[in-house]
């Protein structure tokens, strides 16, 4: 039985039989061989119940943060598991403006969640573009291409961001079109590096020789084989992304409080840290820092399960 | 009558020094550009229902000829001609294939079918893109094809690593005749395989070959599974064609002494004690051959006139042979009469 993730349909105009089965019993294999740690299933379970609190953060928050006329002055500063106004307990206490920090959390989580997920797939697909190009063609094309990714994986990404952000101004795609900017390179360099592998392989030069047009080698040759490696690079840098937007709003480029990401939380509370006021920071630094560590441990563990020397 | 004709081919590879290599050459004044001879004026001509073998050593360029038929590469210079129609062009710096009717199958079946796809969209693809199959008939086709190798039908949904290397030699011999070729390249087709197996593959090769008439080049190293399947062989050494003749006569009375040399150094089970002989000395770099005969190096029988002349391939008793042996001796001076 097969035991590799082959991601991507195959729609193709062959017809074979069932090839959902095929499709299902790959993916089978994957689990059972991802399930085998423990450390990434509790990993992805974490992933799974924060995907769920933030994307369902309307209904499971008590209150909605984004809403001035629900917050009350007389409920700020409340400390952790204090009763508010409101009548529920402020379970991770409120923030300077009486907003229900649990809640914002929640909402914070939201944005970073959709920030990195969409900057990561955006930079995946410039990634791939200019990675293949550039390997498949080689010549100008590839020196050019790869020397401004060179260029641009030697300064620091955060550097970038916060450049392009500073010309861009503040908002959700800005921040998204800076993350890509600042991040496709190392999708490119990925891509362009497995890609002038598997160009060089005899199944290539086959398809070449059949002949079979240049867009079929590339999309339905080279891609699908140098996917694997991408997808642990997607979920690194996803976690990477969040991280960046963080620093961002934590900067004070990124977000505005009034669209809280874990970022702006944290930056908000950091000007009451030298007071008692701690939870103010350290509830959005630990959501982040756990979000951030368990989608680093599931994208660890599905490069051991993808990685071609421990396939049985 | 003529199906591939392969006249004055050359190819060279040439490494061009990159900015640091060309700043240093305008400094030194030298060239530091390299260039690789890997063929020089092949001159063949493969008539239809042949096999003809290509034997030689590592790096003598039988397998860049192969790539040259197949399209994969075109000649420095000289043509190559399928029915009187070039195979590749090169347009805008890549090379285009022009032709469907010269397949090839390589030496590594593990690396030459895609990984990732299924063997029969593998089988399928290509006379689907180019219009042989309609997508209805495509599957009943890969089956029938599978069959034809000696393969069950329902393998088709299967990836390539559920078979063993003689099965995926199949399947590549599968995708090539499902495009209906004119002329299979076979580069070593069968030289990464089990000694059982390459026996399976090589009578599934003859029985194809008898049943759908294939004309085909058979690269190999291998003097006996040559032996066992060409009509013609063809001895190459550093980029030339030193001696062609029919399998029988070169087998029986070969010719060359590089021909002579190879055989006499191809182990014999059997003898009970080492029979064989080694060649002499390597294969000369290809980035400086040497002057002459590219063998005179090696061979026991050089004169002056192999370390100045290169000899041309005249007609022997048996075959062509490029050896001056053959036209009028080793000494300087003396032309063929």
């Amino acid at each position: 039985m097969p035991d590799t993730l082959t991601p991507g349909g195959t729609a193709s105009a062959t017809p074979s039989a069932a090839p959902t089965r095929t499709r299902a019993s790959r993916l089978r294999d994957f689990w059972s061989d991802f399930g085998r740690s423990p450390v990434a299933l509790v990993s992805l379970a974490v992933i799974a119940v924060l995907a769920f609190v933030s994307f369902g953060a309307p209904w499971v928050t008590p209150q909605d943060p984004y809403d001035m006329a629900n917050l009350d002055w007389m409920d700020a500063f409340l400390r952790p598991g204090t009763v508010g106004s409101g009548g529920y307990t402020h379970w991770l206490g409120t923030d300077n403006a009486g907003r229900d920090m649990l809640s914002a959390i929640f909402y914070g989580l939201r944005t970073s969640f959709v920030i990195g997920l969409s900057a990561g797939a955006l930079a995946l697909m410039v990634g791939i573009t200019v990675g293949l190009t550039a390997a498949y063609f080689g010549g100008r094309t590839e020196a050019l291409l790869m020397r401004i990714v060179d260029l641009q994986l030697s300064m620091p990404a955060i550097l970038l961001a916060l450049v392009l952000v500073a010309m861009l101004g503040q908002g959700v795609a800005q921040i998204i079109l800076a993350l890509v900017v600042a991040q496709y390179a190392y999708f490119a360099r990925t891509t362009h590096g497995t890609a002038t592998v598997e160009r060089g392989k005899d199944y290539i030069e086959a398809a070449r020789s059949t002949p079979l047009p240049t867009w079929r080698v590339l999309l339905r040759h080279l891609l699908p084989n140098v996917l694997p490696p991408l997808i642990v690079v997607a979920t690194v840098q996803v976690a990477a992304a969040i991280a960046l937007e963080a620093t961002l709003s934590f900067l004070g480029v990124g977000l505005p409080l009034t669209e809280p990401s874990l970022g702006s939380l944290i930056s908000n509370g950091f000007k009451y840290i030298h007071t008692d006021r701690t939870w103010l920071s350290i509830y959005p630094g630990l959501f982040l820092m756990v979000t951030v560590v368990a989608i680093n441990l599931v994208g660890d563990r599905v490069r051991h399960v993808l990685d071609p020397r421990n396939q049985r | 009558m003529t199906l591939l004709s392969v006249s004055g081919v050359s190819k060279r590879f040439s490494r061009k020094p990159g900015i640091l290599g060309r700043a240093l050459d305008r400094i030194t004044g030298e060239s530091s550009a390299q260039t690789v001879h890997a063929l020089t004026g092949i001159d063949i001509a493969v008539p239809r229902g042949e096999v003809l073998g290509l034997v030689g050593e590592s790096g003598c360029g039988k397998s860049t000829l192969g790539r040259i038929v197949s399209g994969i590469y075109t000649p420095s210079d000289g043509s190559v001609t399928l029915n009187g129609k070039p195979v590749a062009r090169m347009r805008g710096g890549n090379v285009q294939k022009l032709t469907t009717a010269v397949q090839m199958i390589h030496q590594d079946p593990f690396a030459s079918l895609d990984p990732r796809m299924k063997v029969g969209e593998t089988i399928s693809e290509g006379p689907r893109l180019h219009g042989l199959w309609s997508a209805s008939e495509a599957q009943g086709k890969v089956r029938d094809l599978l069959e034809q190798v000696g393969l069950e039908g329902a393998y088709a949904n299967r990836l390539p690593h559920q078979f063993s290397g003689g099965q995926r030699q199949r399947i590549a011999i599968a995708r090539a005749l499902a495009m209906e070729p004119e002329l299979l390249v076979l580069d070593e087709a069968v030289a990464s395989l089990d000694v059982s197996i390459q026996a399976q593959v090589l009578n599934l090769f003859m029985e194809l070959r008898q049943r759908l008439n294939l004309t085909a080049l058979f690269i190999s190293h291998d003097l006996s599974v040559v032996r066992h399947v060409c009509d013609r062989v063809a001895i190459m050494y550093l980029g030339r064609v030193v001696e062609l003749a029919s399998a029988a006569d070169l087998y029986d009375a070969p010719q060359h002494p590089y021909t002579k040399a190879l055989f006499a150094s191809v182990p014999t089970l059997g003898t009970g004690r080492a029979a064989f002989q080694p060649i002499e000395g390597e294969i000369p770099s290809p980035l400086d051959p040497p002057p002459g005969c590219a063998f005179h190096p090696r061979c026991p029988f050089a004169g002056p006139r192999c370390r100045a002349e290169v000899p041309a391939l005249k007609p022997a008793p048996t075959g062509v042979v490029a050896c001056h042996l053959n036209d009028g001796g080793t000494e300087l001076g003396k032309t063929a009469a």
